[in-house]
């Protein structure tokens, strides 16, 4: 990765951060936290990553990414806005009525969002069956989804671990956000779901960890799954809930309330700073 | 009397796929261990690179062809009612029903018909269920004829779609010859006046035994096949409402929640006229022979005429 590429990657990040804190304050409600700690992630995907077409969103041979914590969804979508799916000032019309913008990700209204998701530990299993789809197609596309460290309590997301790993998913490659808290407070002490790449790795994952807020980090991990062959692969990021808007970071409570105008231009001018001094450099 | 073949509508759910898998690659099978059970081996058999057996995970295996059909194959996903219905509900409704997508609910071993296994195992609750989700298709078929015609139509209908077959044998009450089948329209069997006899899957050959034996005590019902529960054919009711003004419902579940609610929140709001609902009356089955069950619960010819005779007092 190029200093160049890396900044204006960083520079982006900061615009979906900005994007995801405009939606949930706008909304007046939402989940500003892991949209935060996974912002990175959706800016590497989007900009760098995944084999899509902004103006072809329904395009056969598209890759899919799953948002199987879908309660981040202002994270997803002022990626997707940003990388031109929808406008951005539809950002705005977060959990409005009539905004295409529902709470929770809808495939069938929101440009760019490939499965509807918002109860928790499905869109695994849906990306799972994607990816087997698209092997018996003998489609080269590949297939992503984020996890929650709190999801992964979800029984079901086991099973679609143990399916991954049965049929050979080797186009699926997740990822596991692990900012390490959850409503009811820090995952360790709610239920606690660790050691999470050991767990991974006895359900046949070829497993890599990272820093979630890492680009190269994250390019090194990305083409380390696309190398990977007849097994399925994990990412398992560690993230800061709530990164980039100093108040949120690392506090449960900003796992699904939104800031009020007072909150908010403080985030927003924290974001512009961090984005003015990626921009100078 | 020639002797009427019997056939269960799981076998025939099976060989459907196969025939269907002749013609279309983009059909696909997903199991959850129960393939020898729900009759989807027969499909494996044939087409053993598209069935995907999922083991004992039916939470997953729903999402996961839910998946699968937003890459345009059309997954028919199976396992028996109570784990399709019951245990995967919120699967089925929120990755299936909320996006609306192309997948095919092959449910087995519906209703207490189920027999030995008992009270775990006979779920008379799916009809209830799969009813409340937008969209959703929700059948249940008489025979074999009408299970295989209606394995083909929920295949070319786009959407989700829930199909409840049975483990025992059941008589074939329908010629193949001429034969069509089309999602959402009931069917009369028999013409009648005093009292309209609406049944699904095994009480349809019940309630044309009913409507002989009524005939014999000269009362004129009027027989009627209502495979699909939702969408219900809501003119064929009225028709039956106007003309006989008595409405019996027949169905292997219970009687809240299923077809004989369908029934009477139709005919309330539009057309209203005493209705009696057969079915399971809201208590758990238990072990047993299938048929000596379906007596002891009154879901027989027997229990249908008494009805009858009762309303038609």
């Amino acid at each position: 990765m190029t200093a160049q590429e890396k900044k204006q990657l960083m520079a982006m990040a900061c615009r979906v951060r900005m994007g995801a804190i405009e939606g949930v304050h706008s909304a007046k409600a939402g989940h500003p936290g892991g949209s935060l700690s996974a912002a990175d992630l959706f800016t590497y995907l989007y900009f760098k990553e995944l084999r899509i077409d902004p103006g072809n969103p329904h395009w056969a041979d598209r890759d899919r990414f799953v948002l199987s914590k879908g309660h981040t969804a202002p994270g997803l979508y002022a990626a997707l806005a940003l990388r031109g799916f929808f406008p951005q000032q539809d950002l705005l019309t977060l959990r409005q009525i009539g905004s295409h913008l529902q709470g929770h990700p809808n495939m069938n209204e929101t440009p760019g969002v490939d499965m509807s998701t918002g109860s928790l530990g499905q869109g695994v299993s849906a990306a799972a069956g994607m990816a087997l789809a698209a092997k018996y197609q003998g489609k080269d596309c590949r297939v992503y989804a984020l996890l929650g460290d709190g999801e992964i309590q979800e029984g079901q997301v086991w099973e679609a671990f143990m399916f991954a790993h049965h049929y050979k998913l080797d186009n699926l490659c997740l990822v596991i956000d692990n900012n390490g808290l959850q409503i009811d407070g820090a995952v360790a002490d709610v239920m606690s779901p660790y050691p999470i790449p050991e767990k991974l790795r006895a359900f046949g994952f070829e497993v890599a960890e990272i820093d979630g807020h890492d680009f190269e980090q994250m390019e090194d991990a990305f083409a380390k799954a696309r190398q990977t062959k007849g097994v399925p692969f994990a990412i398992v990021m560690k993230t800061i809930k709530g990164k980039g808007v100093s108040y949120m970071e690392n506090n449960a409570g900003w796992h699904g309330k939104a800031p009020n105008d007072q909150e908010y231009e403080i985030a927003m001018q924290e974001l512009r700073a961090q984005l003015a001094e990626v921009e100078g450099m | 009397m020639a002797e009427v073949k019997k056939i269960a509508t799981r076998d025939s759910y099976g060989n459907a796929l196969v025939e269907l898998g002749k013609e279309h690659a983009d059909l696909i099978v997903f199991d959850a261990d129960l393939a020898g059970a729900t009759k989807t081996g027969i499909f494996k058999k044939a087409y053993p690179e598209r069935h995907f057996n999922c083991g004992i995970a039916e939470g997953n295996m729903m999402a996961a062809a839910a998946g699968a059909s937003t890459m345009g194959l059309v997954p028919f996903a199976s396992t028996f009612a109570m784990f399709a219905a019951g245990r995967a509900f919120e699967q089925i409704r929120n990755s299936i029903g909320y996006p609306h997508l192309n997948v095919k609910i092959g449910a087995t071993h519906g209703g207490i018909s189920v027999g030995e296994d008992g009270a775990s195992h006979q779920c008379c609750e799916d009809f209830a269920l799969m009813r409340t989700i937008p969209g959703m298709v929700v059948m249940s078929p008489a025979d074999d004829v009408e299970a295989r015609a209606m394995v083909k139509a929920a295949y070319e209908h786009v959407g989700p779609v829930y199909m409840r077959f049975g483990r025992s044998a059941v008589p074939v009450c329908h010629q193949e010859e001429g034969y069509t089948f089309r999602i959402g329209k009931g069917e009369v069997l028999q013409d009648g006046t005093d009292v309209a006899i609406i049944a699904n899957g095994l009480l349809v050959a019940e309630a044309i035994e009913a409507g002989k034996a009524l005939k014999e005590l000269g009362i004129s019902a009027q027989i009627i096949n209502m495979a699909t529960i939702k969408p219900l054919d809501e003119e064929l009711v009225l028709s039956a409402a106007r003309g006989c003004g008595k409405i019996i419902t027949c169905e292997e579940h219970n009687i809240l929640g299923g077809l004989g609610e369908a029934v009477c929140g139709l005919l309330s709001e539009k057309y209203p006229v005493p209705v009696r609902r057969i079915g399971v009356n809201d208590e758990f089955g238990h072990s047993g022979p299938a048929a000596a069950l379906l007596k002891q619960f009154g879901l027989c010819a027997e229990h249908i005429v008494e009805v009858a005779k009762d309303m038609c007092r």
